[in-house]
């Protein structure tokens, strides 16, 4: 819904911006031109996305995410204290995170979720429990080892090493995820008080 | 930390051939169908991108995007942060392929190896699709009262977009 504003708005925006500055041709041109540089993109994107895509299948049919959601148990223990009495949210939970630290968002989504439903029904209430936000916010703020999309579109726009940003992106990541659980954990001691 | 950057996809890669080895999995037919994956991904980005690419190409010809961007640096360079990348700030939380647009437009306007360009490609890794997220997790769990999620996300991704601004300053010494 607000997507579609924002792209309504843009196209009215833009119209009235060009005829104010009289260039009203070059917008249209331009218009056109941005579809087929779209279609470019999703080209220049397409092989590195699938190659990735392909080692990423390889890390789930080797076990190798498997193995890594078991590491992740603990940690995630200390985080989620109510969901680690129950194995079979702690399950869902670890596999959520690690799929996301693997770039595996296929398979992220559907564990998240069975991990929602789960730490909802322990909570026993209607609205969202804390542990939830917690989760829903550890999901909102990406924390991934392999940014796969992001080196492609480096890959494909011509920089000289495109995954050169990696540490920045892991550093990143992990200051956006630890200031979301941070503030998660602030407004649960404020709304109890 | 240059260096541990262009040592970390060999490294990655050698440990999970390595590990797929020694584990006997069929190579091949995982990587092929995992391929076949980022195929069906690629084709659903496509509408979306033919979509919102015109409109970005359209406030840029017409000017209305470099307003936009001169209304709001000063607030941004109190941050720091390029104003080029602030309408990728505002997009990030609302669209997945948007931002993968907006930062694609930026990326080559400003040049891949640029101060603004790193910016944009770090803040585009290490964020997501917030609104999206919410949606489709509380929607799940039947929740209509999400309590401090939102904020405490939108908090999250604030911190990511200065956060980026900041490690790639230090990382490649702009």
């Amino acid at each position: 819904m607000v997507l579609s504003l924002i792209i309504a708005i843009s196209v009215l925006v833009s119209i009235v911006f060009a005829m104010v500055n009289g260039n009203l041709q070059s917008l249209v041109a331009a218009w056109t031109q941005g579809a087929g540089e779209a279609v470019s993109l999703c080209i220049a994107l397409c092989g590195i996305i699938c190659l990735w895509s392909a080692v990423i299948e390889l890390m789930r049919q080797s076990g190798l995410a498997e193995k890594l959601s078991k590491l992740l148990r603990p940690v995630l223990g200390r985080i989620f204290p109510t969901a680690a009495k129950d194995r079979e949210t702690m399950e869902a939970l670890s596999q959520n995170v690690s799929a996301n630290l693997l770039g595996l968002g296929n398979a992220a989504t559907p564990a998240g979720i069975r991990a929602a439903t789960l730490m909802q029904k322990l909570s026993g209430q209607s609205h969202a429990s804390n542990e939830l936000c917690l989760l829903v916010v550890m999901n909102t703020a990406s924390i991934q080892l392999l940014p796969t999309t992001v080196a492609a579109l480096r890959t494909s726009l011509g920089a000289f090493a495109p995954y050169d940003i990696l540490p920045a992106v892991w550093l990143t990541s992990a200051a956006s995820v630890s200031a979301g659980i941070f503030a998660a954990k602030l407004f649960e001691k404020l709304s109890s008080p | 930390m240059r260096f541990l950057g262009e040592l970390a996809v060999p490294l990655i890669l050698g440990g999970i051939f390595t590990y797929a080895i020694f584990k006997k999995t069929d190579v091949f037919s995982a990587m092929t169908k995992g391929a076949k994956d980022g195929l069906r991904v690629i084709w659903g980005i496509i509408p979306a991108l033919i979509t919102l690419l015109p409109c970005i190409y359209m406030l840029r010809e017409s000017g209305a995007l470099d307003v936009l961007c001169r209304m709001i640096s000063p607030l941004s360079s109190l941050l720091g942060i390029p104003s080029e990348t602030v309408p990728l700030m505002l997009m990030r939380p609302l669209s997945g392929s948007g931002a993968l647009a907006l930062a694609g437009d930026i990326i080559k306007t400003s040049g891949a190896d640029s101060f603004t360009g790193r910016c944009a490609a770090v803040m585009l890794g290490s964020t997501e699709t917030t609104f999206y997220v919410i949606a489709v997790y509380f929607g799940a769990a039947g929740i209509k009262n999400s309590r401090h999620a939102i904020p405490a996300a939108l908090i999250a991704d604030f911190t990511g977009f200065v956060a980026a601004v900041f490690f790639t300053r230090l990382f490649f010494g702009f």
